[in-house]
C-alpha cells in the first residue's frame, strides 16, 4: 500500500456502514498514504458529513470539501497533511 | 469486593437527596387533595402548591403569579411558543440558536411550520450576537429563542448581549433554563423561562414555566388561562421548590468544588489522543463536560463505562438511534460519535472522579480494538 502511486485518486468506499466506520475506514486508508495526497470517502450516513472534516481537524489534515455522487452519496475530501 | 456506582449523567435526571425524597413523602401525606376544590384538604395541598411555586418563583426572580408548573419541560415550550406567537400577529418566523433542544426545536417547528430561522455560532456554542441581529431586521420574527446552558457542552449564552438584541427589535425572547438552573445564578434577561426541576435534583415529571409581566401571550389551546391542563401533582411541586432550595443553599461552594473536578476531566480526557473535549471551558455550568472520541461507537463505550460501574450520556447519533447526528454536535463543528457526556451531582467525590479516570484510557482503548480502530499514536 505504501508505494500507492500519488497521481491515483484514493476512494475510501463507506457506503452501507454506520458512524464510526466511515472514519475508522478512511483513518486506515490515510495511514497508507503518502503525505499530500488526497483521499475520498463515499458514504451513506449522513453523521460523515460532520464527522470527516470533525476527522481531518483532529488529526491534523485538510478537509477540501464535499459532494454528491450520482447515486446520491456523499464524497467528502481530505487533504493528508505533507 | 463490590465497588459502589458512580452516576455521572445526572443531566435531566439527578438523583434525589434524603430531603427531596421526604418533601415528596411530605407531599403525598399532606397534599394528596385536588387544590382546586374547596374543602380544608384541599386548601391545605392548594396552599402548599402555592408554597412551591412562590418559593421557586422566588429563586427565579420571577413573578408567583408568573410562574407555571406544567407537566415537563417539554409541555413548557410547548405552551410558551404557542402561546405567545399567537399573541404577536402579523409576525410569524421564530428565531432559534442551532443548539437549542430537540423539544424546542419541535415545538417551534410544529408553531411555525418551514418558519424556524437557525442562527448558528461558534465553536464553543455561543451565538453569533452578529447573525442574530442580522434575522432580527426581519418584521416578520414573532419570537427568539435562546438557551441559557448548553446541556451537551456546558456552555453559557452571553444573554445580556442576546437579550439587547431582542429587545432592541422588540421580539420576545424564550431562554431554556433547564440545564442552569440551581448550578449557576438565574438568567437576568428573558421574557419567557423554561426550567426542569430534574435538573436540579428535583423529581421527574414535573416542569416549570416563568413569564415576564409585560409578555403578552394568547390561548392558542382551549383552557384559556390554565398553564397545565388536568393540574398538577402538589408532591412533585413541593419536591421541586424544596430541591431547588436545598440547590441554592450549597450552591456557591458545591459549584466551585464540581467545576474543579470538571476543569479535571476536561484536562485529562485532552490528554488522551483522539479524544476532543468540547463547549467553552471557562463560561460554561460547573458540572457539565462532554468531549469525543474518535473511532469509537458512542453506544459500546457507554456500555463498557457502565460495566465498569459508571453512567454517562451521549449526544451520539449512534446512541439516540436516530438517522440525524446530534445538532449540537454537527453545530459546533465536533464530530457526532463515541461522545461522552459527564453531568455531575452533588454527591459525586472526588474519588469517584478520579476512579472515573482512571478507568477511562482502558474503557477507550478497549473499546477501539474491538471495533478494528486503527492503531493511533498515544
Amino acid at each position: 500500500m505504501n508505494d500507492q502511486p500519488e497521481a491515483a485518486p484514493t476512494v475510501v468506499d463507506a457506503r452501507g456502514t454506520a458512524c464510526p466506520m466511515p472514519i475508522i475506514m478512511l483513518a486506515k486508508a490515510a495511514a497508507g498514504l503518502s503525505p499530500g495526497s488526497d483521499v475520498t470517502v463515499l458514504a451513506t450516513d449522513v453523521a460523515a458529513r460532520y464527522d470527516v472534516p470533525a476527522w481531518a481537524r483532529m488529526t491534523g489534515h485538510e478537509f477540501v470539501g464535499e459532494s454528491e455522487t450520482d447515486g446520491g452519496a456523499l464524497a467528502l475530501t481530505v487533504r493528508l497533511r505533507s | 469486593m463490590q465497588r459502589s456506582r458512580v452516576y455521572l449523567d445526572s443531566g435531566g435526571a439527578a438523583p434525589l437527596s434524603d430531603r427531596v425524597a421526604d418533601a415528596l413523602r411530605a407531599g403525598f401525606a399532606d397534599g394528596w387533595a385536588d387544590p382546586a376544590r374547596l374543602g380544608s384538604e384541599s386548601r391545605r395541598a392548594r396552599a402548599l402548591l402555592d408554597g412551591s411555586r412562590d418559593a421557586v418563583a422566588d429563586a427565579l426572580g420571577a413573578r408567583p403569579e408568573l410562574v407555571h408548573f406544567t407537566a415537563s419541560p417539554h409541555a413548557a415550550f410547548n405552551r410558551a411558543i404557542a402561546g405567545i406567537h399567537a399573541a404577536r400577529r402579523g409576525r410569524h418566523r421564530i428565531l432559534v440558536s442551532a443548539i437549542e433542544r430537540d423539544a424546542l426545536l419541535n415545538a417551534a417547528a410544529f408553531v411555525a411550520p418551514h418558519a424556524v430561522d437557525t442562527v448558528d455560532g461558534d465553536r464553543e456554542g455561543h451565538v453569533s450576537i452578529e447573525h442574530l441581529t442580522a434575522a432580527l431586521r426581519s418584521n416578520d420574527v414573532a419570537l427568539a429563542a435562546v438557551q441559557h446552558a448548553n446541556q451537551e457542552l456546558g456552555t453559557v449564552q452571553r444573554l445580556e448581549d442576546v437579550a439587547r438584541a431582542t429587545q432592541a427589535a422588540g421580539v420576545p425572547l424564550l431562554v431554556d433554563a433547564t440545564s442552569s438552573i440551581g448550578h449557576i445564578d438565574p438568567p437576568t434577561y428573558w421574557d419567557a423561562l423554561v426550567a426542569h426541576p430534574a435538573d436540579w435534583g428535583g423529581p421527574a415529571g414535573i416542569g416549570v414555566l416563568a413569564l415576564e409581566p409585560h409578555t403578552r401571550w394568547l390561548p392558542a389551546w382551549p383552557e384559556g388561562d390554565d398553564w397545565a391542563p388536568g393540574g398538577i401533582s402538589v408532591p412533585l411541586a413541593l419536591a421541586s421548590a424544596v430541591a431547588l432550595q436545598e440547590r441554592n443553599e450549597h450552591r456557591q461552594r458545591e459549584g466551585a468544588r464540581l467545576s474543579a473536578l470538571v476543569d479535571r476531566i476536561r484536562a485529562r480526557a485532552a490528554e488522551l489522543t483522539g479524544v476532543d473535549v468540547l463547549g467553552d471551558p471557562d463560561e460554561r455550568v460547573p458540572h457539565i463536560v462532554t468531549f469525543s472520541c474518535l473511532y469509537v461507537d458512542g453506544e459500546v463505550l457507554l456500555s463498557e463505562l457502565d460495566r465498569r460501574g459508571f453512567a454517562v450520556g451521549s449526544g451520539s447519533a449512534c446512541v439516540s438511534g436516530t438517522l440525524e447526528p446530534s445538532r449540537v454536535l454537527a453545530a459546533v463543528g465536533a464530530l457526532t460519535h463515541g461522545n461522552v457526556r459527564v453531568a455531575l451531582h452533588p454527591g459525586v467525590t472526588e474519588q469517584d472522579v478520579d476512579r472515573f479516570l482512571a478507568e477511562l484510557p482502558d474503557a477507550l482503548a478497549a473499546v477501539r480494538s474491538r471495533i478494528g480502530a486503527p492503531h493511533i499514536a498515544s
